[in-house]
């Protein structure tokens, strides 16, 4: 790193650089591998600095590869910087990896397997994970932790190891190291937080290391960990309260306690009823996290406010009484922590302190610098007033004072908001719409102030809803006239185009109800007044740049000026002038548009009139805006309107709000709208409680209303007191603003006004709502697997088979993977099926594993010895049920092999058989055909080290026979011996596996062998052999095929197979678990069942079919085979009646 | 390049995440370019250059008596995600890390982290980190694998640390061990900074930690 160094002080650092690069070129082309080394280092400084090292990858395999561990660790560190999954190289790793894993340096292996974690692939994971499992158990306590860490890694990149590799993970669990332990607690909890239900039987195990675990770190990743399986649980939080309670009294740390905290709180959302003494944890939690915000640190304010916006959402009542608390942290320099308080604010308000709390944002909104935070806090506001249909608003007018004191915010982004809100309140709350008005039609006086100042900021838009409320509900309006005027001063055409829109549509309305007004009362000069004045100001509208406004504008006018000649003849215009807008509005709830059911027999693809023609009937209702606008006005100027007329375009009318921007969003297709749509009549009517009296001059003081309110609060509890003096009840004293937090109850508090909301309208039969789909792309979900069912055979780890096997199998290097890849697509399927049907079991499996385990809490104060005890015998069991005893790791296996089983569980079964055993070791096979190779079979033997000695240099041999015999490397003779490619520590098990090859497979073959090894212990090392026999059944030679009944039919009719059948009698197995046998002992697939009758089909290696049709009679069991060899099928179903016999 | 862009010393380790866990660590200083940086999972140079400009703007303008966890911004993987940083001196040691890691336990990390760089190298100064990435890397995969917390108890990594130089030593006889930079540069003043010492037992005191255990 010599030379890099300076490159902190060069200032041409790129002309530096390349200089260097050119170096480390030259260096790299050396064949002194220290100097590789150096020049490798020299590279991953660049890396870091940004420079693409990628060409350089070869280079640092070489030096990965190097022997002293100095320069392997600068290779690994390089490879770990910059290797990924695109490097190409990777694949040239492998073996290196290998060998430095198995490497007797601790530090070799250490840090391959770091290197591994971070550019590890799916090859890689696939090829070296039995390696990694094997150094799980390594002696060294480093490697073993490295090993359990990483398994992580393999899992994620190679989901297929998860299973095989689990029950040894969870043996690390209890690692008398604390690092292994901690490891293997990091990973399983990583794996349980993505996909927790499968994790639910580690409950107890974990409950166990919970209660005595005293390192910090595991206990914070365990208690994580209960935390998110709490949610699927509800009695295992039933269980935890109590440690978790303890814990939190007991520690110090606050790390700890916070995640104490923070899981107790799951618990008691998982459990949001029926916990009697839920509200004392709840107390507990609140209490503690109110110590940790009132701390001075920072860090801890932060995490206290953020445990207790979860609390919030299940307990709002306990969180509330902190709210000064939470109140005074608004007041904090850190703004994420103001942020925090923030939110916790949203869930804090109720009826009787939104106005305080509301004023307190005010004051905050005032002060805040910056316009982020400003702008957090006025959405925040506008969220808090509007959450829940406005539950929490008891005065509406004080919120539309918010609103308009909102509005004088400078330069904020969300003038949008501001107008959807005053909207929103105007047309759904009747009662407001008087005051509303008076607040808007002064917006509109005002409208320079805000124009003005904020033209490039939202805040205009507020306009926007000023002038459709003044418009719409001119009725309300008191000097409309003025408010015309306002609508039509000049500084109007200076804002955007849209809300001018709004502007000249909503001075027709004005204009109208100013007209009715005027003729109502006689005032003929002032009615021509108003028109006049239209008149004069409409035209700088029609000059607009802006296409809507100019086409509005254009028509008004048109309108207007024909109104004007009516109105000299002295015709009374006003009611029909008015019948444009006539009708009423409700609002619609924003999801309708998506809720209304498709009708039955409708196509939405199919066109819905013929494409246009220009026969065209001038009565077809109109489609825009423009047109409908056009024809509307145009229509209008005709004299004489009947009534059908106007029904008619009171319908246009419909259809343009419907149409109308503002609407777009709510509104349901248009012809749903007229449907469902009640009359006006319909919407609830208000009655206004007038007891506070609602004038308020100039821009209204939101503050106003707050003392107001309060007066009016005190004055109904004076009245209530007075109705209700038996009933007990706590004393308000005059100073009801003090106790008003703590006594006053929700309920006492009646509105200001009998407001009723309209709710927003959804069509009759809306469909329930639409749920999210998790994302499919999770790569998390590769590794949900349920880790409970045992293991079936298939399912071990790619081993590294011994050199033939590679070389012959087939060209492909991917060869042994092959005969597995063939049988995934089906089994997963299959696992689909089965999970479906176990899901339901396990479940009840679990509950009554907590269950006992609750008894036991009550009956015993020895509860972890007794359920240990149960544990085992459990286990116990569950060993003498298998039919045999097999290996510890591969005890199990899948108990169908055929998906279309189904209905009934069925007991476990193995298909490895045991070979020999004697003290020292254990062997068990299997043997599998090849469909790659006709004349191959694979024989997997299992090593189990029974003994606690090191069992090294095995070797197995076997004596050939003329039909059978053992493939052994090129070059050595039939009596050698094939060395296993493995050592076993004491109690460990591996697999390895052995090539035969078969000139027939008609007849069952036996083999003798001898497996030698060398017994390692303290006393020394003796050599030792095993001698075994080895069966090769007919069996063995099939390869589970699937079939389909047609070409199942077809072969049975094409004649050319021999038959032969067997019955066997005495059976007393289901028919569903007898052909569960045969598919899985024998290789067959059912090809298609019919009661107590099956036809099954499989296939030899060598190309035989094998046809069974299977039948079940009362005790007995008759099958009939077919078959193209004669022998080949008797043998076979010798084989069968053996099996079946012992049932 | 970035240095001149910020006019910074960025130092920037990040370790590889368990495809999350730890997504990122990065260290950097206050003026500077970046002394060292870990990525855990794939990501082009571009985003890693603006992740670090980012971090670096985000964490650079905090002021000192304030939270030390930032919300995670979409390019560090969203909302599960945080920035969670300590300031030393010169130099900031921010780790990204997902929901899974306890906060407060991460804080800590860095801690360890420190403090263990200050054994290995016996008062760690900023130049140490910038003469010896690769140590500063092989101290930080004692503790950090792939992104997953592996070790947290210090003797434990300091000995483990001490017998691989050992045997480093061992392979090459006179070539290893450059020459420290002995020159005086500011120390990282470690003293200065153990905020976190109320954090209770699991936060380690300066200069005598508790073992994790």
């Amino acid at each position: 790193v010599r030379t890099t160094r300076y490159i902190v002080i060069a200032k041409e650092r790129a002309k530096y650089i390349s200089q260097c690069i050119d170096e480390i070129k030259q260096e790299l082309k050396q064949d002194n591998i220290a100097v590789k080394a150096n020049a490798v280092c020299k590279l991953t400084y660049l890396q870091m600095l940004g420079y693409d090292i990628s060409w350089a990858a070869f280079n640092i395999i070489e030096v990965m590869s190097a022997s002293k561990f100095t320069f392997k660790r600068i290779g690994y560190l390089a490879a770990s910087q910059c290797f990924h999954e695109g490097t190409d190289v990777i694949m040239l790793t492998t073996n290196q990896i290998r060998k430095d894993l198995s490497s007797p340096n601790q530090y070799d292996t250490g840090v391959a397997l770091t290197g591994l974690s971070c550019f590890v692939t799916p090859d890689l994971a696939r090829d070296l994970a039995n390696d990694i499992m094997t150094l799980m158990s390594h002696t060294k306590p480093y490697i073993r932790k490295k090993a359990v860490l990483i398994m992580y890694k393999v899992f994620l990149k190679y989901p297929e190891s998860l299973r095989p590799a689990f029950p040894r993970l969870k043996e690390k669990l209890e690692d008398p190291d604390p690092g292994v332990q901690s490891a293997a607690v990091n990973v399983i909890c990583e794996l349980a937080r993505r996909n927790p239900k499968n994790y639910l039987s580690l409950a107890p195990l974990f409950f166990k290391l919970m209660t005595s675990s005293t390192n910090n770190w595991v206990l914070i990743k365990i208690i994580k960990l209960f935390g998110a399986l709490t949610p699927l649980e509800p009695r295992l939080g039933k269980k935890l309260i109590e440690p978790l309670t303890n814990l939190i009294h007991s520690t110090s740390a606050m790390s700890l306690l916070y995640e104490c905290v923070n899981t107790v709180i799951a618990v008691l959302i998982s459990l949001s009823s029926g916990m009697p003494n839920h509200s004392a944890s709840i107390q507990l939690c609140v209490q503690k996290l109110r110590i940790l915000i009132e701390d001075s640190d920072q860090n801890l304010k932060y995490l206290g406010l953020l445990a207790m916006s979860k609390i919030l959402k299940t307990h709002p009542k306990s969180v509330q009484s902190h709210k000064d608390l939470i109140l005074q942290c608004l007041d904090d320099k850190d703004e994420s922590i103001r942020l925090r308080a923030l939110d916790l604010l949203y869930g804090m308000v109720s009826k009787k302190n939104l106005m305080e709390i509301v004023k307190k944002l005010m004051i905050h909104v005032d002060k805040a610098e910056g316009t982020t935070y400003r702008d957090e806090l006025l959405t925040k506001i506008i969220d808090i007033c509007s959450q829940s249909n406005y539950q929490y608003i008891t005065n509406f007018e004080w919120y539309i004072s918010i609103l308009v004191e909102l509005t004088r915010l400078e330069g904020t982004r969300h003038g949008h908001l501001i107008a959807a809100q005053m909207l929103d309140v105007a047309i759904r709350v009747k009662a407001i719409r008087k005051f509303a008005v008076s607040q808007m039609a002064m917006l509109l006086d005002n409208a320079h102030l805000i124009a003005s100042n904020t033209q490039r900021n939202g805040i205009c838009e507020v306009l926007y809803a000023a002038a459709w409320i003044c418009g719409e509900f001119s009725e309300h309006l008191e000097e409309a006239n003025q408010t015309l005027e306002a609508m039509l001063r000049p500084k109007v055409t200076t804002l955007p185009g849209h809300i001018q829109a709004v502007y000249v549509q909503n001075m027709v309305k004005l204009y109208a109800s100013i007209l009715q007004q005027k003729e109502r009362s006689g005032e003929k000069e002032g009615a021509q007044e108003i028109t006049q004045l239209m008149i004069e100001r409409l035209p700088q509208f029609v000059q607009s740049a802006d296409l809507e406004v100019q086409e509005r504008a254009s028509c008004v006018l048109q309108l207007i000026k024909y109104i004007q000649k009516l109105q000299i003849k002295e015709v009374p215009v006003a009611e029909e002038v008015i019948a444009l807008f006539a009708g009423e509005l409700n609002p619609v709830a924003p999801k309708a548009q998506k809720k209304v059911p498709v009708p039955e027999g409708l196509d939405l693809d199919a066109w819905i009139n013929e494409p246009p023609s220009d026969s065209e009937s001038e009565d077809e209702k109109p489609k825009t805006i423009f047109h409908d606008e056009e024809q509307r006005h145009s229509r209008h100027r005709q004299p004489e309107i009947d009534e059908e007329e106007l029904a008619r375009r009171r319908e246009a009318r419909k259809q343009e709000q419907a149409n109308n921007p503002f609407y777009i969003k709510s509104s349901p297709s248009p012809q749903k709208r007229y449907q469902d749509t009640p009359g006006v009549e319909h919407i609830p009517v208000v009655q206004i409680d007038l007891s506070v009296p609602l004038k308020v001059p100039g821009m209204p003081m939101s503050d106003q209303y707050v003392k107001l309110e309060e007066e009016r609060r005190h004055k109904q509890k004076l009245e209530k007191d007075k109705k209700k003096k038996k009933q007990k009840k706590e004393k308000r004293g005059k100073h009801h603003r003090h106790n008003s937090l703590h006594t006053e109850s929700e309920e006492d508090i009646a509105p200001a006004h009998h407001v009723d909301i309209i709710t927003e309208e959804m069509p009759e039969n809306a469909l329930p709502s639409d749920e999210d789909d998790k994302d499919p792309n999770d790569p998390y979900k590769a590794l949900d697997i349920d880790l409970d069912k045992p293991l079936a055979d298939s399912e071990k780890l790619p081993v590294q088979r011994h050199r033939n096997v590679e070389t012959l199998k087939s060209p492909d290097s991917e060869a042994p993977l092959v005969e597995k890849k063939s049988k995934k697509p089906k089994k997963k399927e299959k696992k689909h099926k089965e999970k479906e049907r176990e899901k339901g079991k396990k479940k009840e499996k679990e509950k009554k594993v907590v269950e006992e385990e609750e008894e036991k809490k009550k009956s015993s104060k020895h509860k972890k010895k007794k359920h240990k005890k149960e544990k085992d015998e459990k286990s116990k069991d569950k060993k003498k049920s298998k039919k045999k005893s097999h290996h510890s790791e591969e005890e199990t296996t899948e108990s169908v092999q055929n998906g279309t089983l189904d209905d009934e569980p069925l007991p476990p079964m193995s298909s490895y058989r045991l070979l020999a055993e004697n003290p020292y070791i254990k062997m068990t096979y299997d043997i599998q055909g090849n469909l790659q190779n006709d004349s191959q079979v694979t024989v997997s033997v299992i090593f189990e080290n029974k003994s606690t000695s090191f069992l090294k240099s095995m070797e197995l041999n076997v004596l050939d026979s003329l039909n059978t015999k053992m493939l052994r490397p090129e070059g050595s003779s039939v009596h050698d011996g094939i060395p296993v490619p493995f050592q076993l520590p004491p109690g460990i098990s591996n697999e390895a596996q052995f090539v035969f090859t078969l000139q027939s497979i008609v007849m069952a073959q036996k083999l003798k062998g001898t497996l030698s090894f060398i017994v390692k212990n303290d006393e020394g090392s003796t050599h030792e052999k095993l001698d075994f026999k080895l069966h090769f059944s007919c069996a063995s030679y099939l390869i589970t095929t699937p079939c389909y009944s047609d070409a199942f039919a077809k072969l049975l009719e094409s004649g050319d197979l021999h038959m032969s059948s067997i019955k066997v009698d005495g059976i007393s197995i289901s028919f569903q678990h007898l052909l569960a046998k045969i598919c899985f002992h024998h290789h067959f697939s059912v090809v298609e069942r019919v009661d107590s009758c099956a036809s099954m089909y499989s296939r030899s290696i060598q190309g035989h079919h094998v046809c069974l049709l299977v039948k079940k009679g009362e005790n007995s069991v008759s099958i009939d085979g077919k078959c193209n060899d004669s022998t080949l099928l008797s043998n076979l179903l010798d084989e069968m009646k053996e099996t079946l016999s012992k049932c | 390049m970035h240095a001149n862009h910020t006019d910074a010393r960025l130092c920037l380790l990040s370790s590889h995440a368990g495809y999350y866990t730890v997504l990122a660590e990065i260290a950097f200083k206050v003026h500077g370019p970046v002394l060292l940086r870990v990525f855990v999972h794939i990501m082009s140079e571009d985003t890693q250059q603006q992740i670090i400009r980012e971090t670096f703007h985000l964490v650079s303008k905090r002021d000192e008596n304030v939270c030390n966890f930032l919300e995670g911004g979409l390019l560090i993987g969203g909302s599960d995600n945080k920035l969670i940083y300590r300031h030393y001196a010169t130099l900031y040691f921010v780790f990204c890390v997902d929901s899974s890691e306890s906060e407060l336990g991460i804080l800590d990390l860095i801690q360890v982290f420190v403090e263990t760089l200050d054994k290995c190298f016996e008062n760690v100064c900023e130049l140490d980190l910038i003469f010896h990435v690769d140590k500063v890397h092989n101290i930080l995969a004692e503790m950090v694998m792939g992104g997953m917390v592996l070790e947290t108890n210090m003797n434990e990594i300091v000995t483990q640390i001490d017998a691989q130089n050992k045997l480093e030593k061992s392979e090459a006889g006179l070539a290893g061990a450059p020459a420290r930079a002995v020159s005086a540069v500011k120390n990282m003043n470690l003293p200065e900074i153990p905020r976190n010492i109320n954090i209770g037992d699991i936060s380690i005191k300066v200069p005598n930690l508790p073992s994790f255990k």
